[in-house]
Protein backbone atom coordinates (compact mmCIF):
# COMPACT_ATOMS: atom_id res chain seq x y z
CA UNK A 1 0.00 0.00 0.00
CA UNK A 2 1.70 3.38 -0.61
CA UNK A 3 0.26 6.99 -0.38
CA UNK A 4 1.14 9.02 -2.63
CA UNK A 5 0.85 12.91 -2.09
CA UNK A 6 -2.04 13.40 -4.14
CA UNK A 7 -3.93 11.08 -1.63
CA UNK A 8 -2.61 12.90 1.19
CA UNK A 9 -3.07 16.42 0.38
CA UNK A 10 -6.72 15.89 -0.55
CA UNK A 11 -6.98 14.36 2.83
CA UNK A 12 -5.18 16.84 4.33
CA UNK A 13 -7.60 19.80 3.17
CA UNK A 14 -10.86 18.25 3.44
CA UNK A 15 -11.85 17.21 7.09
CA UNK A 16 -14.90 14.82 5.90
CA UNK A 17 -12.38 12.86 3.52
CA UNK A 18 -11.48 9.16 4.51
CA UNK A 19 -7.69 9.45 6.06
CA UNK A 20 -5.11 7.16 3.59
CA UNK A 21 -4.49 4.01 4.24
CA UNK A 22 -1.42 2.64 4.29
CA UNK A 23 -0.43 5.05 7.32
CA UNK A 24 0.44 3.32 10.90
CA UNK A 25 1.82 4.11 14.46
CA UNK A 26 4.91 2.43 13.76
CA UNK A 27 3.56 -0.41 15.98
CA UNK A 28 1.61 -1.88 13.59
CA UNK A 29 -1.80 -0.06 14.08
CA UNK A 30 -3.40 2.23 11.50
CA UNK A 31 -2.20 5.83 12.20
CA UNK A 32 -5.98 6.93 12.78
CA UNK A 33 -6.24 10.50 14.25
CA UNK A 34 -2.17 10.85 14.01
CA UNK A 35 -3.06 11.88 10.75
CA UNK A 36 -5.25 14.85 11.91
CA UNK A 37 -1.59 16.38 13.56
CA UNK A 38 -0.67 17.66 9.65
CA UNK A 39 -4.64 18.36 8.78
CA UNK A 40 -4.45 20.38 12.12
CA UNK A 41 -1.34 22.29 11.66
CA UNK A 42 -2.25 23.27 7.68
CA UNK A 43 -5.21 25.23 9.15
CA UNK A 44 -4.05 25.96 11.88
CA UNK A 45 -0.99 27.71 10.53
CA UNK A 46 -2.77 29.00 7.61
CA UNK A 47 -5.44 30.85 9.91
CA UNK A 48 -2.91 32.22 12.13
CA UNK A 49 -1.21 33.62 8.78
CA UNK A 50 -4.51 35.19 7.84
CA UNK A 51 -5.13 36.68 11.54
CA UNK A 52 -1.37 38.42 11.07
CA UNK A 53 -2.30 39.73 7.48
CA UNK A 54 -5.83 40.90 8.25
CA UNK A 55 -6.16 42.09 12.31
CA UNK A 56 -8.90 44.67 11.31
CA UNK A 57 -11.10 42.37 9.75
CA UNK A 58 -10.77 39.88 12.13
CA UNK A 59 -11.79 42.59 14.48
CA UNK A 60 -14.68 43.38 12.38
CA UNK A 61 -16.01 40.09 12.15
CA UNK A 62 -14.93 38.88 15.16
CA UNK A 63 -12.70 36.18 16.61
CA UNK A 64 -14.87 32.99 16.11
CA UNK A 65 -16.20 34.25 12.52
CA UNK A 66 -13.13 34.99 11.13
CA UNK A 67 -11.90 31.19 12.05
CA UNK A 68 -14.85 29.99 10.11
CA UNK A 69 -14.08 32.62 7.12
CA UNK A 70 -10.29 31.38 7.18
CA UNK A 71 -11.19 28.32 7.60
CA UNK A 72 -13.43 28.82 3.89
CA UNK A 73 -10.99 30.90 2.72
CA UNK A 74 -7.66 28.30 2.61
CA UNK A 75 -10.02 25.69 1.10
CA UNK A 76 -10.96 27.74 -1.20
CA UNK A 77 -7.45 29.28 -1.98
CA UNK A 78 -4.40 27.71 -0.81
CA UNK A 79 -1.52 29.77 -0.84
CA UNK A 80 0.42 29.98 -4.05
CA UNK A 81 3.70 30.13 -2.78
CA UNK A 82 5.82 29.56 0.47
CA UNK A 83 5.95 33.56 0.98
CA UNK A 84 3.56 33.84 3.22
CA UNK A 85 3.57 37.30 3.19
CA UNK A 86 1.41 37.18 0.06
CA UNK A 87 -0.71 34.92 1.01
CA UNK A 88 -4.45 36.42 1.52
CA UNK A 89 -4.27 38.31 -1.82
CA UNK A 90 -7.69 36.84 -2.81
CA UNK A 91 -9.45 38.24 0.42
CA UNK A 92 -11.49 40.63 -1.35
CA UNK A 93 -13.15 39.03 -3.68
CA UNK A 94 -13.39 36.35 -0.93
CA UNK A 95 -14.96 37.94 0.90
CA UNK A 96 -17.54 39.89 -1.58
CA UNK A 97 -18.95 36.77 -2.24
CA UNK A 98 -18.57 34.74 1.02
CA UNK A 99 -21.92 34.35 2.43
CA UNK A 100 -22.04 35.01 5.75
CA UNK A 101 -19.96 38.49 5.39
CA UNK A 102 -21.40 39.59 2.05
CA UNK A 103 -23.83 41.66 3.61
CA UNK A 104 -20.85 44.33 5.08
CA UNK A 105 -20.69 45.81 1.98
CA UNK A 106 -17.07 47.31 2.64
CA UNK A 107 -15.04 44.28 4.13
CA UNK A 108 -13.58 43.89 0.76
CA UNK A 109 -12.27 47.26 0.42
CA UNK A 110 -11.12 47.28 4.09
CA UNK A 111 -9.18 44.45 3.05
CA UNK A 112 -7.63 45.81 0.05
CA UNK A 113 -5.80 48.20 2.33
CA UNK A 114 -5.25 45.82 4.94
CA UNK A 115 -3.08 43.85 2.00
CA UNK A 116 -1.69 47.60 0.84
CA UNK A 117 -0.16 47.97 3.74
CA UNK A 118 1.56 44.83 4.10
CA UNK A 119 2.76 45.25 0.44
CA UNK A 120 4.29 48.53 1.37
CA UNK A 121 5.60 46.84 4.72
CA UNK A 122 7.80 44.52 2.44
CA UNK A 123 8.39 46.88 -0.26
CA UNK A 124 11.77 47.66 -2.09
CA UNK A 125 13.39 50.57 -0.32
CA UNK A 126 14.50 54.41 -1.72
CA UNK A 127 15.77 57.60 -0.74
CA UNK A 128 13.18 60.36 -1.13
CA UNK A 129 14.03 63.34 -2.87
CA UNK A 130 14.63 66.38 0.22
CA UNK A 131 11.72 69.22 0.08
CA UNK A 132 14.80 71.82 -0.52
CA UNK A 133 14.71 69.74 -4.04
CA UNK A 134 11.18 70.44 -4.30
CA UNK A 135 11.24 73.98 -3.16
CA UNK A 136 14.20 74.87 -5.48
CA UNK A 137 12.13 74.31 -8.88
CA UNK A 138 10.34 77.25 -10.38
CA UNK A 139 6.46 76.88 -10.91
CA UNK A 140 7.29 76.93 -14.64
CA UNK A 141 9.66 73.53 -13.94
CA UNK A 142 7.64 72.07 -11.51
CA UNK A 143 4.80 72.36 -14.00
CA UNK A 144 6.64 70.23 -16.65
CA UNK A 145 8.50 67.62 -14.43
CA UNK A 146 7.43 64.07 -13.59
CA UNK A 147 8.14 62.19 -10.40
CA UNK A 148 8.83 58.70 -9.51
CA UNK A 149 7.17 57.27 -6.15
CA UNK A 150 8.20 54.98 -3.60
CA UNK A 151 7.96 51.64 -4.44
CA UNK A 152 6.00 51.19 -0.99
CA UNK A 153 3.11 53.56 -2.58
CA UNK A 154 -0.32 52.33 -2.62
CA UNK A 155 -3.86 53.51 -3.30
CA UNK A 156 -6.88 52.67 -2.43
CA UNK A 157 -10.02 53.87 -3.04
CA UNK A 158 -13.46 53.19 -2.11
CA UNK A 159 -16.78 54.41 -1.84
CA UNK A 160 -16.87 53.47 1.59
CA UNK A 161 -14.82 55.23 4.97
CA UNK A 162 -12.39 52.65 4.85
CA UNK A 163 -9.40 54.58 6.22
CA UNK A 164 -12.19 55.88 9.57
CA UNK A 165 -13.19 52.11 9.80
CA UNK A 166 -9.68 51.16 9.89
CA UNK A 167 -8.47 53.74 12.24
CA UNK A 168 -11.26 53.45 14.83
CA UNK A 169 -10.30 49.81 14.94
CA UNK A 170 -6.45 50.16 15.75
CA UNK A 171 -6.34 53.35 16.97
CA UNK A 172 -7.47 53.90 20.94
CA UNK A 173 -10.22 56.83 20.64
CA UNK A 174 -10.11 57.38 17.22
CA UNK A 175 -13.42 58.80 16.00
CA UNK A 176 -16.25 56.72 14.84
CA UNK A 177 -16.67 56.52 10.88
CA UNK A 178 -19.44 58.64 9.43
CA UNK A 179 -20.39 57.11 5.67
CA UNK A 180 -18.78 58.81 3.40
CA UNK A 181 -16.24 57.65 0.49
CA UNK A 182 -12.47 57.65 1.31
CA UNK A 183 -9.19 57.45 -1.26
CA UNK A 184 -6.31 56.22 0.90
CA UNK A 185 -2.37 56.37 0.35
CA UNK A 186 -0.29 54.12 1.72
CA UNK A 187 3.61 55.58 2.24
CA UNK A 188 6.47 54.29 4.29
CA UNK A 189 8.35 57.51 5.38
CA UNK A 190 10.58 55.03 8.09
CA UNK A 191 9.90 51.54 8.24
CA UNK A 192 6.26 51.68 8.96
CA UNK A 193 3.88 51.82 6.28
CA UNK A 194 1.79 54.68 6.89
CA UNK A 195 -2.04 55.02 5.60
CA UNK A 196 -3.35 58.37 4.96
CA UNK A 197 -6.62 60.15 3.28
CA UNK A 198 -6.45 61.98 0.41
CA UNK A 199 -7.89 64.79 -0.19
CA UNK A 200 -10.72 64.95 -3.28
CA UNK A 201 -8.33 64.82 -6.49
CA UNK A 202 -5.78 63.10 -4.49
CA UNK A 203 -6.33 59.79 -6.43
CA UNK A 204 -6.70 61.34 -9.68
CA UNK A 205 -3.30 63.46 -9.05
CA UNK A 206 -1.55 60.35 -7.79
CA UNK A 207 -2.44 57.74 -10.47
CA UNK A 208 -1.69 60.01 -13.22
CA UNK A 209 1.68 60.55 -11.54
CA UNK A 210 1.94 56.80 -11.35
CA UNK A 211 1.64 56.44 -14.72
CA UNK A 212 4.77 59.00 -16.32
CA UNK A 213 2.64 62.05 -16.22
CA UNK A 214 4.14 65.47 -15.13
CA UNK A 215 3.16 67.26 -12.33
CA UNK A 216 0.95 69.64 -14.79
CA UNK A 217 -0.56 66.74 -16.61
CA UNK A 218 -1.35 65.10 -13.45
CA UNK A 219 -2.99 68.76 -12.04
CA UNK A 220 -5.20 69.45 -14.74
CA UNK A 221 -6.35 65.58 -14.26
CA UNK A 222 -6.98 66.42 -10.57
CA UNK A 223 -8.85 69.14 -11.64
CA UNK A 224 -11.13 68.14 -13.17
CA UNK A 225 -12.03 65.56 -10.60
CA UNK A 226 -12.19 67.85 -8.30
CA UNK A 227 -12.94 71.83 -8.66
CA UNK A 228 -11.56 71.85 -4.90
CA UNK A 229 -8.11 70.16 -5.61
CA UNK A 230 -5.31 71.77 -3.65
CA UNK A 231 -1.82 70.89 -5.04
CA UNK A 232 0.46 72.41 -2.20
CA UNK A 233 -2.12 70.10 0.16
CA UNK A 234 -0.95 66.92 -1.42
CA UNK A 235 2.25 67.92 -2.60
CA UNK A 236 3.26 68.51 1.30
CA UNK A 237 1.74 64.79 2.28
CA UNK A 238 3.74 63.44 -0.33
CA UNK A 239 6.70 64.92 0.76
CA UNK A 240 6.25 64.00 4.07
CA UNK A 241 5.28 60.71 3.59
CA UNK A 242 8.64 60.25 1.64
CA UNK A 243 6.88 59.26 -1.28
CA UNK A 244 8.61 61.74 -4.06
CA UNK A 245 12.14 59.76 -5.05
CA UNK A 246 13.38 61.29 -8.31
CA UNK A 247 12.48 64.41 -10.01
CA UNK A 248 13.04 64.97 -13.37
CA UNK A 249 11.96 66.96 -16.51
CA UNK B 1 27.23 15.67 -6.54
CA UNK B 2 29.18 19.25 -5.15
CA UNK B 3 33.11 19.04 -4.85
CA UNK B 4 34.28 19.31 -1.60
CA UNK B 5 36.81 21.55 -2.40
CA UNK B 6 34.29 24.38 -4.22
CA UNK B 7 31.82 24.82 -1.28
CA UNK B 8 32.13 27.21 1.64
CA UNK B 9 31.86 24.73 4.55
CA UNK B 10 28.89 25.53 7.70
CA UNK B 11 30.70 27.90 9.88
CA UNK B 12 28.65 28.39 12.57
CA UNK B 13 30.39 29.15 16.05
CA UNK B 14 29.56 25.61 18.41
CA UNK B 15 28.12 28.10 21.05
CA UNK B 16 23.98 28.59 21.10
CA UNK B 17 22.11 30.51 18.62
CA UNK B 18 18.30 31.43 18.35
CA UNK B 19 15.73 31.69 16.21
CA UNK B 20 15.17 35.29 15.30
CA UNK B 21 12.31 37.60 16.21
CA UNK B 22 11.72 40.53 15.54
CA UNK B 23 10.04 41.74 18.72
CA UNK B 24 13.68 41.29 20.27
CA UNK B 25 15.78 43.21 18.41
CA UNK B 26 16.38 45.67 20.16
CA UNK B 27 17.36 43.40 22.98
CA UNK B 28 19.39 41.14 21.60
CA UNK B 29 21.04 44.19 20.37
CA UNK B 30 21.92 45.62 23.94
CA UNK B 31 22.06 42.45 26.20
CA UNK B 32 22.93 38.93 23.55
CA UNK B 33 23.90 36.91 26.21
CA UNK B 34 25.25 33.66 25.31
CA UNK B 35 23.76 33.62 21.70
CA UNK B 36 26.57 33.77 19.32
CA UNK B 37 24.89 33.66 16.26
CA UNK B 38 21.15 34.00 14.99
CA UNK B 39 18.73 31.69 12.69
CA UNK B 40 15.90 32.82 9.96
CA UNK B 41 13.29 31.59 7.96
CA UNK B 42 14.13 32.38 4.82
CA UNK B 43 10.85 32.63 3.58
CA UNK B 44 10.09 35.65 5.99
CA UNK B 45 13.45 37.37 4.58
CA UNK B 46 12.02 37.64 0.83
CA UNK B 47 10.28 40.91 0.44
CA UNK B 48 11.55 43.83 -1.34
CA UNK B 49 12.99 45.77 1.60
CA UNK B 50 11.48 47.58 4.76
CA UNK B 51 12.05 46.63 8.39
CA UNK B 52 12.84 42.70 7.90
CA UNK B 53 15.72 43.22 5.25
CA UNK B 54 16.91 46.48 7.55
CA UNK B 55 17.05 44.66 10.80
CA UNK B 56 18.77 41.60 8.93
CA UNK B 57 21.63 43.86 7.46
CA UNK B 58 22.00 45.34 10.98
CA UNK B 59 22.20 42.41 12.88
CA UNK B 60 24.41 40.08 10.29
CA UNK B 61 27.00 42.66 10.97
CA UNK B 62 27.68 41.46 14.51
CA UNK B 63 26.17 37.49 14.53
CA UNK B 64 26.68 34.57 12.17
CA UNK B 65 23.73 33.92 10.34
CA UNK B 66 21.86 30.84 9.23
CA UNK B 67 19.41 30.59 6.86
CA UNK B 68 16.73 27.51 7.25
CA UNK B 69 14.46 27.26 4.61
CA UNK B 70 10.92 26.29 5.46
CA UNK B 71 9.05 25.93 2.02
CA UNK B 72 11.32 24.38 -0.57
CA UNK B 73 9.56 20.95 -0.12
CA UNK B 74 12.88 19.09 -0.85
CA UNK B 75 10.84 15.22 -0.01
CA UNK B 76 8.16 16.72 -2.72
CA UNK B 77 6.94 14.55 -5.57
CA UNK B 78 7.21 17.24 -8.42
CA UNK B 79 9.88 19.28 -9.00
CA UNK B 80 11.14 21.63 -7.24
CA UNK B 81 9.89 25.47 -7.50
CA UNK B 82 12.65 27.32 -9.28
CA UNK B 83 11.62 30.72 -8.64
CA UNK B 84 11.61 29.63 -5.14
CA UNK B 85 15.19 28.56 -5.56
CA UNK B 86 16.30 31.73 -7.21
CA UNK B 87 14.90 33.37 -3.97
CA UNK B 88 16.97 31.15 -2.21
CA UNK B 89 19.97 32.37 -4.00
CA UNK B 90 19.75 36.09 -4.39
CA UNK B 91 18.84 35.27 0.08
CA UNK B 92 22.21 33.62 0.03
CA UNK B 93 24.15 35.44 -2.06
CA UNK B 94 23.24 38.98 -0.41
CA UNK B 95 23.78 37.89 3.37
CA UNK B 96 26.19 35.32 3.04
CA UNK B 97 25.31 33.12 5.95
CA UNK B 98 27.36 31.00 7.59
CA UNK B 99 24.70 27.92 7.48
CA UNK B 100 21.99 26.96 4.81
CA UNK B 101 19.70 24.10 5.80
CA UNK B 102 15.96 22.70 4.68
CA UNK B 103 14.00 20.01 5.85
CA UNK B 104 13.27 16.41 4.87
CA UNK B 105 9.62 16.92 4.17
CA UNK B 106 7.33 18.48 1.33
CA UNK B 107 4.99 21.18 1.56
CA UNK B 108 4.15 21.68 -2.08
CA UNK B 109 1.90 19.50 -4.49
CA UNK B 110 -0.15 20.56 -7.08
CA UNK B 111 1.32 24.22 -6.98
CA UNK B 112 -0.61 24.62 -2.82
CA UNK B 113 1.64 25.58 -0.45
CA UNK B 114 0.16 23.47 2.50
CA UNK B 115 2.53 25.36 5.10
CA UNK B 116 3.25 22.37 7.13
CA UNK B 117 6.18 19.96 6.96
CA UNK B 118 4.73 16.50 5.80
CA UNK B 119 6.35 12.91 5.68
CA UNK B 120 7.51 11.18 3.14
CA UNK B 121 8.17 7.61 2.89
CA UNK B 122 11.79 6.11 3.27
CA UNK B 123 12.19 4.15 -0.41
CA UNK B 124 14.48 3.45 -2.83
CA UNK B 125 12.28 5.74 -4.95
CA UNK B 126 12.17 8.52 -2.47
CA UNK B 127 15.50 8.46 -1.47
CA UNK B 128 16.45 8.90 -5.33
CA UNK B 129 14.41 11.79 -5.83
CA UNK B 130 15.53 13.80 -2.62
CA UNK B 131 19.43 13.14 -3.63
CA UNK B 132 18.38 14.85 -6.55
CA UNK B 133 16.72 17.75 -5.01
CA UNK B 134 19.16 18.27 -2.46
CA UNK B 135 21.85 17.87 -5.41
CA UNK B 136 19.44 20.88 -7.37
CA UNK B 137 19.76 22.81 -4.41
CA UNK B 138 23.26 22.59 -3.34
CA UNK B 139 24.26 23.77 -7.48
CA UNK B 140 21.31 26.86 -7.54
CA UNK B 141 22.49 28.20 -4.07
CA UNK B 142 26.26 27.90 -4.82
CA UNK B 143 26.81 26.28 -1.48
CA UNK B 144 26.76 22.66 0.81
CA UNK B 145 23.18 22.66 2.39
CA UNK B 146 22.55 20.76 5.62
CA UNK B 147 19.14 18.47 5.58
CA UNK B 148 17.02 18.36 9.26
CA UNK B 149 15.30 14.81 10.23
CA UNK B 150 11.97 15.66 10.66
CA UNK B 151 9.52 15.14 13.60
CA UNK B 152 7.03 11.90 13.01
CA UNK B 153 3.60 11.10 13.99
CA UNK B 154 3.39 8.12 11.85
CA UNK B 155 4.95 6.14 9.19
CA UNK B 156 4.20 4.82 6.04
CA UNK B 157 3.58 0.68 5.18
CA UNK B 158 5.68 1.25 2.26
CA UNK B 159 9.02 2.52 3.92
CA UNK B 160 11.94 -0.05 3.58
CA UNK B 161 14.89 1.97 5.30
CA UNK B 162 15.42 3.60 8.18
CA UNK B 163 15.55 7.47 8.81
CA UNK B 164 18.87 7.02 9.85
CA UNK B 165 19.97 5.09 7.13
CA UNK B 166 17.91 7.34 4.44
CA UNK B 167 20.22 10.67 5.96
CA UNK B 168 22.94 8.62 5.37
CA UNK B 169 22.71 8.27 1.99
CA UNK B 170 21.33 11.26 1.27
CA UNK B 171 24.27 12.53 2.55
CA UNK B 172 26.71 10.54 1.04
CA UNK B 173 25.42 11.04 -2.54
CA UNK B 174 25.05 14.65 -2.61
CA UNK B 175 27.94 15.78 -0.17
CA UNK B 176 24.97 17.99 2.01
CA UNK B 177 25.44 18.16 5.76
CA UNK B 178 23.20 17.15 8.44
CA UNK B 179 20.93 18.88 10.59
CA UNK B 180 20.04 17.21 13.69
CA UNK B 181 16.81 18.07 15.90
CA UNK B 182 16.86 16.82 18.71
CA UNK B 183 13.72 17.87 19.87
CA UNK B 184 12.17 15.95 16.59
CA UNK B 185 14.10 13.17 17.42
CA UNK B 186 13.01 12.47 21.16
CA UNK B 187 9.05 13.35 19.44
CA UNK B 188 9.51 10.76 16.58
CA UNK B 189 10.63 8.18 18.96
CA UNK B 190 7.86 8.68 21.28
CA UNK B 191 5.41 8.79 18.50
CA UNK B 192 6.35 5.64 16.84
CA UNK B 193 7.69 3.85 19.89
CA UNK B 194 10.89 3.51 19.24
CA UNK B 195 14.35 4.58 20.97
CA UNK B 196 15.56 7.95 21.22
CA UNK B 197 19.53 6.96 22.36
CA UNK B 198 19.82 4.50 19.33
CA UNK B 199 18.48 6.85 16.78
CA UNK B 200 21.25 9.38 18.21
CA UNK B 201 23.70 6.31 17.77
CA UNK B 202 22.62 5.37 14.38
CA UNK B 203 23.28 9.27 13.21
CA UNK B 204 26.16 9.92 11.37
CA UNK B 205 27.09 12.85 14.00
CA UNK B 206 30.03 13.90 12.01
CA UNK B 207 27.99 15.22 9.58
CA UNK B 208 26.24 17.05 11.78
CA UNK B 209 26.36 21.04 11.29
CA UNK B 210 23.86 22.51 13.54
CA UNK B 211 21.80 20.89 16.57
CA UNK B 212 17.98 22.03 17.10
CA UNK B 213 16.31 22.09 20.12
CA UNK B 214 12.87 23.30 20.65
CA UNK B 215 9.24 22.34 23.12
CA UNK B 216 6.90 20.12 22.16
CA UNK B 217 2.60 19.73 23.16
CA UNK B 218 1.55 16.40 24.63
CA UNK B 219 -1.22 14.21 22.96
CA UNK B 220 -2.91 11.02 22.76
CA UNK B 221 -3.56 8.30 20.13
CA UNK B 222 -6.52 6.96 19.25
CA UNK B 223 -5.62 4.37 21.50
CA UNK B 224 -3.95 6.50 24.51
CA UNK B 225 -0.15 5.97 23.63
CA UNK B 226 1.57 9.05 23.69
CA UNK B 227 1.41 11.68 20.45
CA UNK B 228 3.93 14.44 21.12
CA UNK B 229 2.82 17.53 18.94
CA UNK B 230 6.24 19.60 17.53
CA UNK B 231 5.15 22.82 18.47
CA UNK B 232 7.58 24.80 19.72
CA UNK B 233 5.93 26.79 21.40
CA UNK B 234 7.34 26.18 24.72
CA UNK B 235 10.54 25.77 27.07
CA UNK B 236 12.67 22.44 25.94
CA UNK B 237 11.63 19.54 27.86
CA UNK B 238 13.54 17.92 30.07
CA UNK B 239 13.97 14.20 28.66
CA UNK B 240 15.24 16.48 24.96
CA UNK B 241 18.09 18.31 27.30
CA UNK B 242 19.14 14.75 28.39
CA UNK B 243 19.20 13.67 25.04
CA UNK B 244 21.26 16.85 23.73
CA UNK B 245 23.45 16.00 26.53
CA UNK B 246 23.79 12.40 24.98
CA UNK B 247 24.63 13.91 21.79
CA UNK B 248 26.56 16.48 22.81
CA UNK B 249 28.85 13.81 24.80
CA UNK B 250 28.99 11.84 21.76
CA UNK B 251 29.58 14.03 18.99
CA UNK B 252 31.55 16.99 20.99
CA UNK B 253 30.22 20.35 20.93
CA UNK B 254 28.19 21.48 17.77
CA UNK B 255 26.33 24.68 16.89
CA UNK B 256 22.75 24.42 18.91
CA UNK B 257 19.98 26.44 18.21
CA UNK B 258 16.60 27.66 20.64
CA UNK B 259 13.40 27.44 18.27
CA UNK B 260 10.39 28.99 19.81
CA UNK B 261 8.21 30.22 16.98
CA UNK B 262 4.91 30.34 18.98
CA UNK B 263 3.70 31.86 21.57
CA UNK B 264 7.35 33.75 21.78
CA UNK B 265 8.33 34.50 25.17
CA UNK B 266 10.31 37.93 26.32
CA UNK B 267 13.90 37.73 25.44
CA UNK B 268 15.00 36.59 28.96
CA UNK B 269 13.26 33.39 28.89
CA UNK B 270 14.50 32.62 25.36
CA UNK B 271 18.30 33.94 26.98
CA UNK B 272 17.70 31.46 29.42
CA UNK B 273 17.07 28.44 27.46
CA UNK B 274 20.15 29.45 25.27
CA UNK B 275 21.99 29.95 28.61
CA UNK B 276 21.24 26.04 29.24
CA UNK B 277 22.25 25.05 25.90
CA UNK B 278 25.52 27.16 26.56
CA UNK B 279 26.36 24.77 29.68
CA UNK B 280 25.88 21.58 28.20
CA UNK B 281 28.22 22.81 24.98
CA UNK B 282 30.92 23.63 28.27
CA UNK B 283 30.87 20.64 29.37
CA UNK B 284 31.73 18.98 26.31
CA UNK B 285 34.74 21.44 25.87
CA UNK B 286 35.84 20.64 29.70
Amino acid sequence: MTVDQTTFRKALLDPDAARPDGLNDGRGQPAGRRFDVYRNNVAVSLTEALEVGFPVIRKLVGQDNFKLLASAYLRLHPPRSPLMMHFGADMPSFLAEFEPARQIGYLPDVARLELAIRESYHAADAEPISPAELEALSPEALTGASVRLAPSLRLVRSPWPIFSIWRFNVEEGAQSPKMAAEDVFVSRPNLDPVPRPLPSGGAEFITALLTGATFGDAMDKASEASRNFDLPVVLTLLVEMKTLIEIGG
Amino acid sequence: MLDATTHRFACLPDAPGVGYKPQHFTEIVNDAGPVAWLEIHAENYMGDGGRPIAQLRHLSERFAFSVHGVGLSIGGEGPLDSEHLARLRHLVGWLDPASFSEHLAWSTHDSAFLNDLLPLPYTEASLARVAEHVDEVQEVVGRRMLLENPSSYLTFEESTLAETEFLREIAKRTGCGLLLDVNNVFVSATNLGTDPVSYIDAFPLELVGEIHLGGHDDDEDDHGAPLLIDNHGREVADPVWSLFEYTISQSGPKPSLIEWDNDVPEWPVLKAEASRAASVLETANA
